[in-house]
Order: C-alpha cells, then structure tokens, then sequence
C-alpha cells in the first residue's frame, strides 16, 4: 500500500513517459527507444495501481488471469497482421479502447465507492458529468470504429449511406445526449444512464456510416483523436494524471493527424464528417468523352525506358499494396540501382488508407527510409527526373487538381509527375481512381500506359532489364 | 478561497494537449502508422480505472456487476496494450538505416 501522493507523482512519470514516447518518434533512429519508454510507462502505471489499491486476494489473481488473457490475444494478433491490415488493426484497437472507457465508466456508475466518487444514487455532480462524457465518447468511438472496421475490411461497402434529413437526425440524437446527461445528473437515475449509452452508441454508426471509402484516412484519424477523449474523460473522473495527460496526447495526435489528411485531400473537415463523397457510387458519371488516344506499351519498352534513365522517381499508392507489388518493386529498384541510376521514392500524404501506411508498406519491403520522401521535398525533383514510375497511385498524380478549378479534387497537393521527361504508369485499366475522376495524366504525350497487375509487370520489367 | 482541485487537473489537461500539439508535430510523417498505433497503446492507460473497478469486489463476492465490468475492461485494454506496443514496435523494426547496400 501506498500513500495517494505517492501514486499520484507515479502516474505523473508515467505520463511523461508517454511524452517521451511520442516524442521519439520524431525520427527512426529514436523511436525504438520511444516505444520502451511507451512501454516502461505503461509498466509503472498498472504496477502503481496495484500497490495503491493494496489488498492482495482472490481478485488480484483473476486480474492478472484477464490480464494475460488479453496480452495473449494482443500480441497474437501483433505477430500475424500483415502490413497492408494496419488500417484495419488500428481501427479494431480504437474499438476497444472507446469500449474499455463505457465499461469502466459503468463500474464506476454501479460502485462510486471503489472510486472515491460518493455512494450510488448520490455521486459527485462533477463525477458523475466526467464519467457521462467519457462513456458517451467511448462509445461514440466504439461503434464508429466498428463501422470504420467493417468498410476497411472490405465487409461492408464502402460507399456512403445516405438518407434524407440524415443530419438533423445526427444533430436531434446529438443533443439528445446533452438533456439525457442533464437528467442523469438531476435525477442520479439508472435508466437515463443507460439511455444516454445506448444512444451513444447509435449516434457512433450514424455518423460513420455517411462516410466514403475515400475519405477513411481522415476517419481513422479521427477515431484516435475521439479514443483520447474518452480515456481524458475518464481521467478526470479517476483523478488520474497518467489518464489526463495520455488522453490529451492523444487526443491533439489524432486531431492533427485529421487536420493533415484533410490537407493533402484538399477537403475540408466539415465536408468530410458531413458525408457522401468517394466510394463505388461516385464514378457513374461520365460525361461521354470522345476517346482520346492512349499510348500504352508493354514490359520490354519500360524496361528499355528505365535502363536507359539516369534518374528515377517511384510514385506508389495503395494499389501496389493491394497486389502485393512492393517486394517486387524493391527488385527492380535494386536492378536500377546497379546500372547506376538513381532512384527515389515519392509518397503523397494520403498515399494508402492511413497516414503514413506507405511508408510503412515500403519500410516492410526493405527500402530504406531516406529513399522515400514526401511531396514537399521531393516535388522540384520531378522535373529534372527522367522517368517516374507510377504504382498503384492514381489521384493523387492528377495535373487536373492544378489546372481545372470545375473539378473536385481542384486544389489537392498533387505530385508533378508530368513534368518528367517520360512517365510510366502501371494500371489495370484507364478507370478513375477513388475520387471518381478522369486521370489527365493518361492522356500525355509523354505519358505510357503498362495495362498490368502491378506485380506482375513489375516482375516483367525485372526480367527485360 | 480554496481552489477546486478539479482546476489543476484542468490546467494539466490544456498543458498536456499544447505539449501534444508540439510534439505530434514534430514527429516525421513517415512514422504517422507507428504514431498511431501508439497512442493506441498509451491511451490503453485507462486499464487502471479498470484495475480498481476489478479490485472492488467484496471476498465473498468477486464478481459483482461493477467488477464484471471492470474484468471486462481488463481484458480489452489488455489486448491494446500488448497488441498495439508489440505492432508498433514490429514496424519499427522495418526502418532500420541499411548502409551496406551502397
């Protein structure tokens, strides 16, 4: 056992380490070192709470038996998701923490005493508003994450479901959480508690569902940020420092993570939350263009291309990913790089369906990291560069995002592959990526298309080097 | 005129969220995945409420509704903890300079 100021100076270190955590991130080289102090931090908090809640018995036992019920499945699943399931791993995560924060809040609701928060059906009024907004955001970050889950996964579709008047129902049910509360608190009653959980929930699928598979980075991102601001919610009722400050963090991160994805998709973050963009639905239509020539060549003539570059820049998006080329990719690039060539790689902040998940995927396939670069740096490059290679990107390419101000994607950062001497672009077909709009860029001069699996012609160009 | 202690876990509160914000900048956007998967870990904190809430059962009852939960609780931060420090550390791993191939 020991004393409250103790443990409270604890939690308080553990926190900072938390910083620290974060902090180390700021560069590869540190953030392994980060990530123990992550670790350690975490280490101390639980350990504290042990020695601070002190009566070792039976119970103690089964905490540690759920404990490692949980570690297991953790790290089980840590060991087997393959890279391109990041997203999807990271939404899951982001389910269970908003859950972990409903139940906790529920534990305190049914037994205020444990916590030092009053007696049943007389709670502390501030309390008792910390653990509602902590339930409430835990469970808006349940089922939201749940939803994000499924359409990442590919289970539901990710195309946004609409219905009129879609937002003044959000906006009905949203307040209704607010006079719920307020009544929980006049009242101390169950059923409104209750109530106000369940509609939580609800309102967590509403406001995901809207949502297209396009703009998913940014509801990720999203989801972190409301994750931490369940557990800050939680924090306060707890009087927990550790809670407070990592629900901060948390918190800012995920808001910042939002406010850059935006960016690089030139979308506001009001539009994105309103709804209804990207997705299958989106590409019908087409406003019957007169087909205009395409040159498109085969494995022998890009090969011929890049042997005979001196410097060349890879652009590769989710599509890569999704065949599994990156391993490959990394063959020719080795290839190239013994003739003498130079050879970068351009990443565009929402390449991927999370941020920063090429450069994770690329990190996987065993290029090193001070190869790959991202648009503001490599940018004035393009046009002293002989050949760009572009993978499984599509939008994010798009010259019409500077020139045509009719077009939706007008104003989103893109990369000037076409200001390369000669540009090669590996695609199924000539279909408009995620945003539903036709690629300018198929249609250059200097542009030729490789109709492939982007495996497999990147193994082909292997082969005619 | 006492000050509610509910105002200092307040100003650690906006402090902490300026020091995210300083420190989410800086942290390079190649390593945006491990940053979340991250935080993802840390705000898995929220285990210590579970703890308590585990802990409270009486000795003859040891799963009451309120420590149910908190067992619960238990178990899904559990998996994020372990889960999400293991995977982060997992991508770290993969940005590791390689010089020799020069």
């Amino acid at each position: 056992m020991i004393s409250a100021n103790l443990s409270a100076i604890f939690y308080l270190v553990s926190g900072i380490l938390f910083i620290l955590a974060l902090r180390g991130l700021s560069s590869p080289e540190t953030s392994r070192q980060g990530n123990l102090f992550g670790i350690l931090g975490m280490i101390i908090a639980i350990t504290v709470t042990f020695l601070t809640v002190g009566n070792f018995s039976t119970s103690t036992i089964y905490v540690f038996i759920f404990l490692l019920v949980g570690g297991a499945i953790g790290a089980f699943i840590a060991f087997k998701i393959p890279m391109t399931a990041m997203p999807e791993l990271v939404a899951g995560f982001h389910s269970l923490v908003g859950l972990a924060a409903v139940f906790v809040a529920i534990s305190a609701f049914k037994n205020p005493e444990a916590f030092n928060l009053g007696f049943p059906g007389d709670i502390k009024l501030a309390s008792l508003i910390e653990m509602s907004i902590g339930a409430a955001v835990g469970a808006i970050t349940f089922s939201g994450s749940i939803i994000a889950f499924l359409k990442l996964r590919g289970i539901m579709s990710g195309s946004p479901i609409t219905f009129p008047g879609q937002h003044i129902v959000n906006l009905l049910i949203g307040i209704s959480i607010f006079v719920l509360i307020y009544f929980l608190c006049s009242s101390q009653s169950e059923s409104f508690f209750w109530s106000m959980i369940a509609i939580s929930f609800l309102i967590g699928v509403l406001l995901i569902i809207p949502i297209g598979g396009a703009d998913m980075p940014v509801v990720i991102s999203m989801l972190n940020s409301y994750s931490g601001w369940a557990a800050a919610g939680i924090g306060f009722t707890l009087e927990n420092t550790a809670l407070i400050i990592t629900g901060a963090l948390v918190g800012s991160s995920g808001a910042i993570l939002s406010y850059i994805m935006c960016k690089g998709m030139n979308r506001s973050f009001f539009s994105v939350i309103l709804g209804g963009f990207g997705g299958d639905a989106s590409v019908s239509k087409d406003k019957k263009k007169d087909q205009k020539p395409v040159k498109s060549g085969n494995a022998e003539d890009a090969a011929f291309l890049l042997k005979n570059a001196s410097s060349v820049i890879i652009v590769p998006g989710y599509g890569m990913a999704v065949a599994q080329a990156q391993h490959a990719l990394r063959e020719m690039v080795d290839t190239l790089k013994k003739n003498d060539i130079k050879v970068s790689y351009a990443v565009h902040p929402v390449a991927g369906r999370m941020p920063g998940h090429m450069n994770v995927l690329l990190a996987e396939a065993n290029v090193p990291y001070d190869e790959v670069f991202e648009l503001d740096d490599i940018n004035n490059d393009f046009a002293n560069t002989d050949v760009a290679f572009v993978i499984g990107a599509n939008d994010v390419t798009n010259p019409v995002a500077k020139t045509d101000p009719q077009s939706p994607i007008f104003g989103m950062p893109v990369l000037d592959v076409e200001k390369c001497k000669s540009v090669l672009f590996v695609k199924r077909s000539l279909s408009p990526g995620y945003a539903g709009v036709d690629n300018e860029l198929f249609y250059r001069e200097n542009t030729m298309m490789l109709f492939a699996d982007a495996k497999k012609m990147t193994e082909d160009i292997v082969k005619n080097i | 005129m006492e000050i509610d202690p509910f105002i200092f876990r307040f100003s650690i509160f906006i402090l902490a969220i300026f020091v995210g914000y300083y420190v989410v900048w800086s942290v390079t956007p190649s390593l945006h995945t491990p940053l979340m998967s991250v935080t993802n870990a840390i705000s898995s904190v929220i285990i210590v409420g579970a703890i308590i809430a585990a802990l409270a059962g009486s000795s003859e009852n040891i799963f009451e509704i309120s420590s149910i939960f908190g067992f619960l609780a238990i178990v899904l931060a559990a998996v994020n903890i372990f889960g999400g420090f293991l995977v982060t550390q997992r991508m770290l791993q993969m940005y590791k300079k390689k010089k020799k191939n020069k």
